[in-house]
C-alpha cells in the first residue's frame, strides 16, 4: 500500500482573540484524497483553526505546513482553493460578473506561470461548468441566488485546479435541496477531481454521506480520524446530546 | 468647439483635466467599493496643510502638499490597524489636524491668502506648462499602476480574506492604494480645487455604479463620465464665464443623476 501524502500538517496549534483561548494544543494532519469534516459548536474554533493553516491569523504557539513547507515559506498558493464564510464577504451589490468573480483567482498564480488570456477563458469556462454555472457567466454576481453565489465561489476556488480545497459553512442560507446537489458536487470534485476537501460545517448529514475523515473540536481536538469510528466516539454523543449539530435530510 | 479649444491654456487645462479625472474615477471605484470614499476628502484637507507648509517655506507648494498627503496617508493606515480606530475616525482626525495647521500657518504668514485660495477653489485654467505634464505624467502613472494590479486589487476589494488566502500580499496593496490616492488627490486639487476634490473620487465612479454589470463596464462608465465632465465642464467655464471647478463638478453631478434615474435593477 503506498502511503497518502501529507498536504497539511497542524502541529501544537494555540491561538487567542485578545487572551481569550480559542485554540488550545491541536494537532493533526490532512492527507491527499481526504474529505475532512471540522465539526463543533459555536465558538468552538473551526472557522479560526482554518484561518490559521491559510496563515489569515497568526497562532500563539505551534506551527502549520502546507505541502511541507511553513505557511510563512509557502507560497504555491495556486493549489490551495478557499472559500470564505458567506456572511462575512459578500457585497450583494459589488459590480463584478460572475466571469470576473472566478478570474480574480488568476492573481494567486506566480508570473512564471501565468496563463495567457484563452487558456484562462478556457479555465474558466471548465470551472464554471464543474459547478454548473456556465449558462450564468456574464450575469452580475448580486443577480444570483446564495446558493448560485457560493457555486461561484467554489468556481473561483478551483479555477487554478488546487489540490486542496478549503469550505467555511457554505452552505449557511441555502436551501436544503440546493444543499444536497451542492454536496453531490463537492463529492464529485473529490472523487473525480481528486481535491482533497475542508469542510467546516454544522451539518452531520455530509458527515454521514460523504466525508471519510472528521475532526471534532472544541477548543482542544477532542476527535480526529475516520467517519466510522467517530459515530461510535464520545465526542459524537457529546456532541449530538449537546444540540450543537443540524441534520437535513441527505 | 474645435476652434473654443484651439487656445493653448484651455488645451492645457484640458490635457491636464482629463488626465487626472480619468485617474480618479478609476481609482476612485476601488475607494467607493473599499467603503474608503471619504479618505480623498480628509486627505484633501490634509493637503490643504501642506500647501501652506509649503507656501509659508517658499518651496513648490504641490511637492510639499504631496509629501504631506502621502505621509497622511500611511498615517491614517497605521491608526486603522494599531489603534482599532474605525477608518473615518481617523481620516477625521488626520483632516483636522491638516486644515488647522493651514488656517494657522496661513494667519502667521499673513500673506499668501490670495494664493492659498486658488488652491481652495482650483484654478485649472490658469496651469502652466510644467504643472500640465508633471500632472499627466503623475495621472498616467497612476492608471497604470492601478490596472497592472488590477485584478489583486479587485479582489482585495471584493473578499479580503479570500485573497489573502491566495497569497495576495494584501498590506503591501492597501499601502499603494493609500500613496496613489495621496496622489490623485493633490493632482485633482490643481483641477477643481481642495474643496471639491472629492467630487472627482466620488461622483464618476458612483455614476459608474449605477450601470454597470461587471467590473470593466464600471470602469468605462466611470472614465467616460470624468472624460466628458471635464471637456463639456470646460467648454461651459470658458463660453459663460463660469467657475471651471463648479462647472466640471455640477456636470459630474448631473451625469450621476442621469445614471441613477437609468441604474440597472437589482435582485440583491
Amino acid at each position: 500500500m503506498t502511503e497518502e501524502r501529507e498536504l497539511v500538517r497542524v502541529e501544537d496549534i494555540s491561538f487567542s482573540y485578545d487572551l481569550v483561548p480559542v485554540l488550545e494544543g491541536v494537532s493533526f494532519s490532512i492527507l491527499q484524497g481526504d474529505f475532512l469534516a471540522i465539526l463543533g459548536p459555536n465558538g468552538s474554533g473551526k472557522t479560526t483553526l482554518v484561518k490559521v493553516i491559510l496563515g489569515l491569523l497568526q497562532p500563539v504557539r505551534g506551527t502549520i505546513r502546507l505541502m511541507g513547507k511553513p505557511t510563512e515559506e509557502f507560497r504555491d498558493w495556486s493549489k490551495v482553493g478557499y472559500v470564505p464564510q458567506k456572511a462575512t464577504h459578500i457585497d450583494p451589490f459589488f459590480p463584478a460578473s460572475v466571469k470576473e468573480v472566478v478570474a480574480m483567482a488568476f492573481s494567486s498564480l506566480k508570473k512564471t506561470s501565468s496563463l495567457r488570456k484563452r487558456d484562462k477563458e478556457m479555465s474558466i469556462t471548465a470551472a464554471l461548468e464543474g459547478v454548473g454555472m456556465e449558462a450564468f457567466r456574464d450575469w452580475p454576481i448580486g443577480n444570483l441566488s446564495g446558493g448560485q453565489q457560493q457555486r461561484v465561489f467554489i468556481a473561483r476556488a478551483i479555477v487554478n485546479s488546487p489540490e486542496i480545497l478549503f469550505l467555511d459553512e457554505p452552505t449557511t442560507g441555502v436551501d436544503a435541496a440546493t444543499q444536497e446537489h451542492f454536496y453531490e458536487m463537492l463529492h464529485l470534485l473529490n472523487q473525480d477531481k481528486k481535491i482533497t476537501i475542508i469542510l467546516v460545517t454544522h451539518d452531520i448529514g455530509i458527515v454521514n454521506k460523504h466525508v471519510n475523515k472528521v475532526a471534532c473540536l472544541n477548543q482542544k481536538l477532542a476527535y480526529h480520524g475516520s467517519h466510522e469510528d467517530f459515530c461510535q466516539s464520545e465526542a459524537f454523543k457529546a456532541l449530538a446530546g449537546g444540540g450543537h449539530l443540524v441534520s437535513h435530510a441527505h | 468647439m474645435e476652434t473654443l479649444f484651439g487656445y493653448g491654456f484651455l488645451q492645457r487645462a484640458l490635457l491636464a483635466g482629463v488626465f487626472v479625472a480619468i485617474a480618479c474615477a478609476i481609482l476612485g471605484l476601488f475607494l467607493l467599493l473599499r467603503r474608503d470614499a471619504m479618505i480623498g476628502h480628509g486627505l484633501a484637507h490634509v493637503t490643504f496643510g501642506g500647501v501652506a507648509l509649503g507656501l509659508f517655506l517658499n518651496i513648490l507648494p504641490l511637492a510639499v502638499a504631496l509629501l504631506v498627503a502621502v505621509l497622511a496617508s500611511w498615517a491614517i493606515m497605521i491608526l486603522k490597524e494599531k489603534a482599532g480606530l474605525h477608518g473615518d475616525t481617523a481620516i477625521g482626525i488626520f483632516s483636522s489636524a491638516g486644515m488647522a495647521l493651514g488656517i494657522l500657518l496661513a494667519t502667521l504668514a499673513g500673506r499668501f491668502n490670495v494664493d492659498l485660495l486658488t488652491y481652495l477653489f482650483g484654478d485649472i485654467l490658469a496651469i502652466e506648462a510644467i504643472e500640465v505634464w508633471l500632472s499627466v505624467g503623475l495621472a498616467a502613472a497612476v492608471a497604470i499602476v492601478i490596472l497592472t494590479n488590477y485584478h489583486k486589487l479587485m479582489y482585495l476589494t471584493f473578499d479580503r480574506d479570500a485573497a489573502k488566502a491566495s497569497g495576495i500580499k494584501t498590506k503591501r496593496l492597501d499601502l499603494l492604494l493609500a500613496t496613489l490616492t495621496s496622489v490623485t488627490v493633490v493632482l485633482g486639487m490643481k483641477v477643481v480645487g481642495i474643496l471639491l476634490v472629492t467630487a472627482l473620487l466620488v461622483i464618476p465612479a458612483a455614476a459608474g455604479l449605477q450601470r454597470a454589470a461587471s467590473f470593466k463596464q464600471a470602469l468605462w462608465i466611470s472614465s467616460a463620465v470624468a472624460f466628458f465632465s471635464v471637456v463639456l465642464g470646460l467648454g461651459a467655464a470658458f463660453v459663460y464665464d463660469l467657475p471651471a471647478s463648479a462647472s466640471i463638478v455640477l456636470l459630474s453631478f448631473i451625469f450621476f443623476v442621469i445614471f441613477f434615474l437609468f441604474r440597472r435593477k437589482k435582485t440583491a
